[in-house]
């Protein structure tokens, strides 16, 4: 018998229950600055040159296919640029009238981004982790699909202390990220009970991240930098510069368990996870894109799908509208990790649960069992609405 | 030849004594189809079905019974009394739910990756057409007078009104977050559809010329139970229309809705991550799936209360009963 393929065609957007339709043009971009790095100490974190802009690929492709059925279109812009074609990358991109904006850049870039952007503009952090951003940093135009390092934190405190394990031998590296990640680690453990016993900091003295003879002097120098240290229950590595933490498993003076920077890390999304559908969603975006899904990706897939979900349900690219919709209790996205997902109306930042991932599969998945809280047992997780100094969303 | 056909007459008679029917559950880990005996709820037989078996329905002769193999890409189908496998048919990747016509063909699946729902003659194992839907479609119901095959599409969160006439789409009718299951009243003038991520069941009117409008959203309440683990999955409303079931995943309950007033009445514990639904031809019992606790749950449809849980192979996903 004859194949028949159907094809949609536009105008087949009768009877929706949400009343008439209109067609609605959304335009909307993801603006990434690349900083000069380091390689990678694992070959597996070699960045890809469409990072992010896969994952934005194939939220087009959702958001898009969502739209044919109800007269709305997507039309995406990605834009690379260096720290110093940034402003003037911008500014063009403003002029063009893009106003839904997924920014991919450090905290100082972001917040001066967001301010040349103005109130007419909404603005998606889609990696920048700092809390500060969160907090007396907070903009109102900016939302944070990226989790905070507080959160991050708290998603690895509350698995320790599941697993009770409250001893913690804390190893920080010495640049200035390294050392807000141990900052969130401590106010984590404060939180949550844990006590950390022991505190050493692993200073980068430069040089190359890979060498011919590899782990020969590894070895060596990890069991005696972490010999003699308190009876701790858990090495808690606080490494966003990557220089040692993949070093620490395997090589302590005490043998215990990994987490933080290496060992059992926080992530927003895995290549691996599998659970609540996410194997159609990992191979959706792999048939598009040949290569497996990083976080970067999946954060900004998830905040062009915010964007996609909003104008679905208000039929609108105006963005005050989008944001007030975003913002309130209407909202909410699912997101292949089990539970809705929604923003905190105090700062902007997307509440989620956070995986707990291996290197290979998900072990866990934060909040814990057992960690309440009056709103949702998401708000465990990062700044709650009294910790949060912000106050641009009063 | 009169000998042969006595024989085989005599074995089907031994080996599915009257009233009795058979109650086919798909593990989804175990690779297995497990059988149980409806009248001793006994598990008489667990046989191979492929890799991760999910979706499962049965002929309306009760001969053929069709798993959705969803890591083999295929939907396989297995003869009710020898459980051999007999054929299987194109189904595009990772099949997960399908229905039936009534009449017993086409099948209509839902192909999650492609974003397409696949028409395919039971008969001659081709494909008729394919229908472009939303992002992951999921849900499959089909109007009791076969015109209408409803799709929900998990990402798009829509429900597809498609005409069996031309396969088109005719109605789209947003719903809550990751629609998973759509079933229609036995009468056709409502239509269930569950949310599992937005913790809802929508209900719509159906015009007698198939316009859906909305009618109510039902939401769940249970003291002691997280709101977000109050996951809506499978469904089945009772022939009389009186009473809908409703799996609620990890909170581990059935709700029991009173349809006339569309109101949840009662939450019956069931075993861990209950799924799918299934009736007895009768309606007497209603078989629960339950993937975190290997078993399934047997509740008294009119009493609303769990009589029995049987112990099944490694995560069941889905249940079929075979017809009288």
């Amino acid at each position: 018998m004859k194949l028949l393929r159907i094809m949609l065609a536009f105008g087949m957007f009768s009877c929706l229950a949400a009343g008439q339709a209109l067609a609605v043009d959304v335009r909307a971009a993801v603006f990434r600055i690349d900083y000069p790095a380091l390689a990678p100490i694992s070959r597996y974190d070699l960045v890809p040159e469409d990072m992010g802009f896969a994952g934005a690929q194939l939220a087009q492709e959702d958001n898009a296919t969502t739209g044919a059925f109800l007269g709305h279109t997507y039309e995406l812009e990605t834009v690379a640029v260096a720290p110093e074609d940034a402003d003037a990358a911008f500014d063009a991109l403003l002029a063009g009238g893009q106003n839904l904006i997924i920014v991919m850049a450090r905290q100082d870039d972001l917040l001066r981004l967001a301010d040349r952007a103005g109130d007419g503009v909404l603005i998606l952090n889609a990696t920048a982790h700092d809390t500060a951003l969160r907090d007396d940093q907070c903009r109102a135009n900016l939302l944070h699909v990226a989790p905070s390092r507080a959160m991050l934190a708290d998603a690895v405190a509350q698995f320790a202390m599941w697993k009770k394990w409250p001893k913690w031998f804390l190893i920080s590296g010495s640049n200035p990220d390294d050392k807000l990640l141990a900052d969130a680690y401590r106010t984590s453990a404060r939180k949550f009970g844990a006590k950390i016993v022991e505190e050493r900091e692993f200073e980068d003295t430069g040089g190359s991240r890979r060498t011919d003879t590899g782990h020969v002097l590894v070895q060596k120098q990890i069991p005696v930098f972490t010999q003699d240290a308190r009876d701790h229950d858990v090495v808690i590595a606080a490494d966003e510069s990557d220089v040692f933490a993949p070093y620490l498993p395997f090589h302590l003076w005490t043998p215990r368990p990994t987490m933080g920077s290496a060992g059992l890390r926080p992530v927003t999304f895995h290549a691996a996870h599998e659970a609540w559908g996410a194997t159609q969603f990992q191979r959706r975006f792999e048939a598009l894109t040949g290569r497996y899904m990083r976080e970067e990706d999946y954060q900004v897939w998830l905040a062009l799908r915010v964007i996609g979900e909003a104008v679905t349900r208000t039929s609108t690219n105006e963005v005050a509208t989008l944001r007030n919709y975003v913002l309130s209790d209407q909202f909410e996205l699912a997101a292949f990790k089990g539970v809705a997902v929604t923003f905190r109306a105090w700062n902007g930042q997307m509440r989620q649960p956070i995986l707990l991932y291996d290197g290979r599969i998900t072990v866990s998945v934060s909040p814990q069992d057992g960690y309440l809280h009056q709103r949702s047992p998401l708000d465990s997780l990062g700044l709650d609405l009294p910790e949060s100094a912000c106050t641009a969303f009063d | 030849m009169h000998r042969l056909i006595l024989t085989t007459a005599l074995v089907a008679a031994i080996a599915t004594p009257a009233l009795a029917n058979k109650v086919f559950v798909t593990n989804e880990k175990g690779n297995t189809v497990s059988v149980i005996d409806s009248d001793t709820w006994e598990v008489i037989k667990e046989f191979d079905a492929g890799h991760r078996p999910r979706g499962i329905t049965i002929s309306p002769d009760g001969k053929l019974l069709y798993v959705a193999a969803s890591d083999d890409d295929q939907v396989k189908v297995f003869d009710t009394d020898t459980y051999e496998e007999l054929y299987s048919l194109p189904s595009g990747p990772d099949p997960e739910l399908f229905v039936l016509h009534p009449s017993g063909n086409p099948i209509y699946i839902a192909n999650e990756d492609d974003n397409l729902v696949t028409v395919t003659d039971t008969e001659s194992h081709t494909v008729l057409a394919e229908i472009p839907v939303g992002v992951e479609p999921e849900g499959m119901g089909i109007s009791p007078n076969a015109e209408w095959v409803v799709n929900t599409s998990e990402t798009t969160n829509m429900a597809h009104f498609i005409s069996t006439a031309d396969y088109k789409i005719k109605h789209n009718v947003l719903v809550d977050q990751r629609p998973r299951y759509a079933q229609f009243s036995d009468d056709g003038t409502l239509l269930f559809v569950t949310s599992e991520i937005g913790g809802t069941v929508s209900v719509m009117d159906i015009a007698a010329d198939g316009t859906p409008t909305m009618k109510k959203k039902i939401g769940f309440e249970l003291p002691g139970v997280l709101p977000e683990w109050l996951q809506p999955v499978g469904l089945r409303v009772t022939a009389d229309d009186k009473w809908a079931f409703v799996a609620l995943g990890p909170a581990n309950r059935v709700a029991v809705i009173d349809v006339e007033q569309l109101e949840v009445v009662k939450y019956i514990i069931t075993g861990q991550r209950v799924w799918q639904l299934a009736f007895t031809p009768d309606e007497k019992y209603l078989i629960t799936t339950n993937g975190n606790s290997n078993d399934v749950t047997v509740i008294d449809v009119a009493d609303h209360e769990a009589i029995k849980s049987i112990q099944v192979g490694q995560q069941p996903w889905g249940v079929v009963v075979s017809p009288e």
